[in-house]
């Protein structure tokens, strides 16, 4: 659905040459909802700029639903972004517009006749849930609300695509979960391509099928993101997965620990398997768990579990042996004294 | 005193319409020129849709010009156009040409400062539903900016009311002419208080409502 092919994004300052998007390339597949992570100034707002052209990238090619919006002529560029929506972080609500007016500027834009503009944004606010609210000014709206008015604006031409940018980070954390709910049902029921950046590894956890790791412009890891879960490679990306699955031990439970300390890793259907109960079964070790959690990733769980195996040096090699042919991801945290 | 003022109250009453009527049209001037202008201004400015380096200079320079010629010099530099449009220079008609010349400039500057307080990120979600520039300044800019557009004409008014005194120096008509013929060449004191004080209410009036309108219209 979106192609972004070798996109640079070069800004011309006082002080010399910034670089904001160096050489991207990506792919978002229909009906995915892609997220791109990455610290403030990665050039994550950058690049999804680019996707609707509210930055014109230095060079590259960037195409959405077959068009290469580069190419277009202003008008024509105009009516691709009808089925391009977009929502912010500031939720950029006309402030002199009730909550009506400013989706059905959004229908004017498009040349919908006046006649049928009041039932479609009647629609659209029976979907994000602010039928009551359709005579009220932003001032009026709490931070969920205006961000909700703001997706039935980005919606009303029945856009292809959906572009988020940090469109939770304004939020509380209730708040950001129903607009979270709000997104992955506007994704399953209308069949929408999300693409959502975001500093928060929540939001990808959440809803993104797809993740992307962006750093000093470029994209340094991709992949699904269960995968980048259970397995990130990038030291980066690590920090961003230890803002959700964090296991620091005290030190001083560390020192009071004599046997071997692993760390396992459960993924999908393993989490439900009895892999620890049949280990200490099968070996004569007796294991002491320290630190547990299960996520779901996007519904799919993975475990992780800090566990200390005490017995004789053998039985303990060879039950880890064990974990590892079962579980694939053991790491020692501490060994044996 | 009481016999002063009563006796100066038609002349009184035909110098305050006069000036009502040469600020009015030089308020009228102002927004039907004056806003354009300024929106201009705003719109070519960078980061915006009509992002123009050249164009918001030479707007930005003749504006300048105008608003740097103090307002008397301006009176008599206009005579000659003044004499083509009106066909005389004193009288109040004639006045209001370089009060209108003068309130384009002036309003244009408050109308751009007015439209810069607008969330850019609000005009640039404009853009991503695909507006065009035409419906962005209509619909978006326009309204966002009403209470700023009065609280400028308000702004104007008063300075024009300043503005038509000078005039009234040389032969404009107006309040300010009155003031000037029996307050400053023949020291008569009654008239002159009695004009200060009439200004005085029409400026609070003036004010007072604007501030009102500005108020009623802002829903931020």
């Amino acid at each position: 659905m979106i192609k972004v092919e070798k996109v640079s994004k070069i800004y011309e300052t006082k002080s010399g040459q910034v670089v904001g998007v160096d050489n991207v390339s990506l792919e978002v597949p229909k009906g995915e909802i892609y997220g791109i992570v990455g610290y403030s100034g990665a050039g994550k707002s950058s690049l999804i700029r680019c996707m609707n052209i509210l930055e014109r990238p230095t060079s590259g090619k960037v195409m959405v639903d077959g068009v290469n919006l580069l190419e277009l002529s202003p008008k024509k560029l105009r009516e691709a972004r009808q089925s391009i929506g977009m929502i912010f972080q500031g939720f950029y609500l006309a402030s002199a517009k009730t909550v009506f007016d400013n989706i059905a500027f959004a229908l004017k834009a498009a040349g919908v006749a006046p006649s049928q503009r009041k039932k479609r944004v009647e629609e659209l606010l029976e979907l994000v849930g602010l039928t009551d609210k359709i005579n009220h000014y932003p001032a009026q709206l709490s931070g969920g609300q205006k961000q909700r008015v703001s997706i039935a604006r980005a919606l009303a031409n029945n856009p292809k695509v959906l572009l988020c940018d940090e469109a939770t980070s304004a939020l509380d954390p209730s708040t950001t979960k129903s607009i979270l709910q709000l997104l992955k049902k506007i994704n399953q029921e209308l069949g929408i391509t999300i693409v959502l950046i975001t500093h928060e590894m929540e939001v990808v956890k959440e809803i993104c099928d797809t993740c992307a790791v962006m750093q000093d412009g470029r994209i340094i890891e991709q992949g699904p993101s269960y995968n980048i879960f259970a397995n990130p490679q990038e030291k980066l990306t690590k920090q961003f997965i230890d803002t959700i699955l964090n296991f620091d031990l005290p030190a001083k439970l560390l020192e009071a620990c004599k046997g071997t300390i692993l760390q396992l890793q459960f993924r999908g259907n393993l989490a439900s398997d009895a892999v620890v109960s049949d280990m200490l079964q099968k070996f004569q070790v007796s294991g002491n768990i320290l630190h547990g959690k299960v996520e779901y990733i996007k519904e799919t769980p993975l475990g992780i579990f800090i566990m200390e195996l005490l017995g004789e040096t053998e039985e303990v090699a060879a039950a880890k042996q064990y974990l590892e042919e079962r579980l694939k991801q053991v790491e020692v945290i501490q060994h044996a004294r | 005193m009481l016999d002063r003022i009563i006796e100066i109250l038609p002349e009184l009453n035909t110098a305050f319409f006069e000036t009502l009527l040469m600020v009015g049209i030089g308020l009228l001037v102002a927004l039907i020129l004056g806003l354009p202008i300024g929106i201009l201004l705003y719109v070519t400015d960078k980061g915006l849709f009509w992002e123009s380096r050249v164009a918001k200079g030479i707007i930005g320079i003749i504006v300048n010009l105008v608003r740097s010629v103090p307002f008397i010099i301006l009176l008599v530099f206009l005579f000659p156009v003044t004499d083509l449009i009106v066909g005389r220079i004193t009288g109040p008609l004639a006045a209001s040409v370089s009060l209108s010349v003068a309130a384009i400039p002036f309003y244009a500057r408050i109308v751009e400062s007015a439209a810069r307080e607008i969330d850019k990120g609000v005009i640039e979600a404009a853009i991503a539903v695909g507006a065009s520039p035409w419906l962005i300044i209509k619909d978006i800019i326009l309204p966002e900016t009403k209470p700023g557009l009065i609280s400028g004409l308000t702004i104007t008014a008063i300075s024009l009311i300043g503005y038509s005194a000078m005039a009234g120096t040389i032969g404009g008509g107006g309040i300010g002419d009155l003031a000037i013929r029996y307050g400053y060449y023949r020291y008569d004191d009654t008239v002159m208080i009695t004009t200060v004080i009439v200004l005085i209410v029409l400026v609070q009036l003036i004010q007072y409502l604007g501030d009102f309108i500005a108020k009623t219209v802002n829903k931020k």
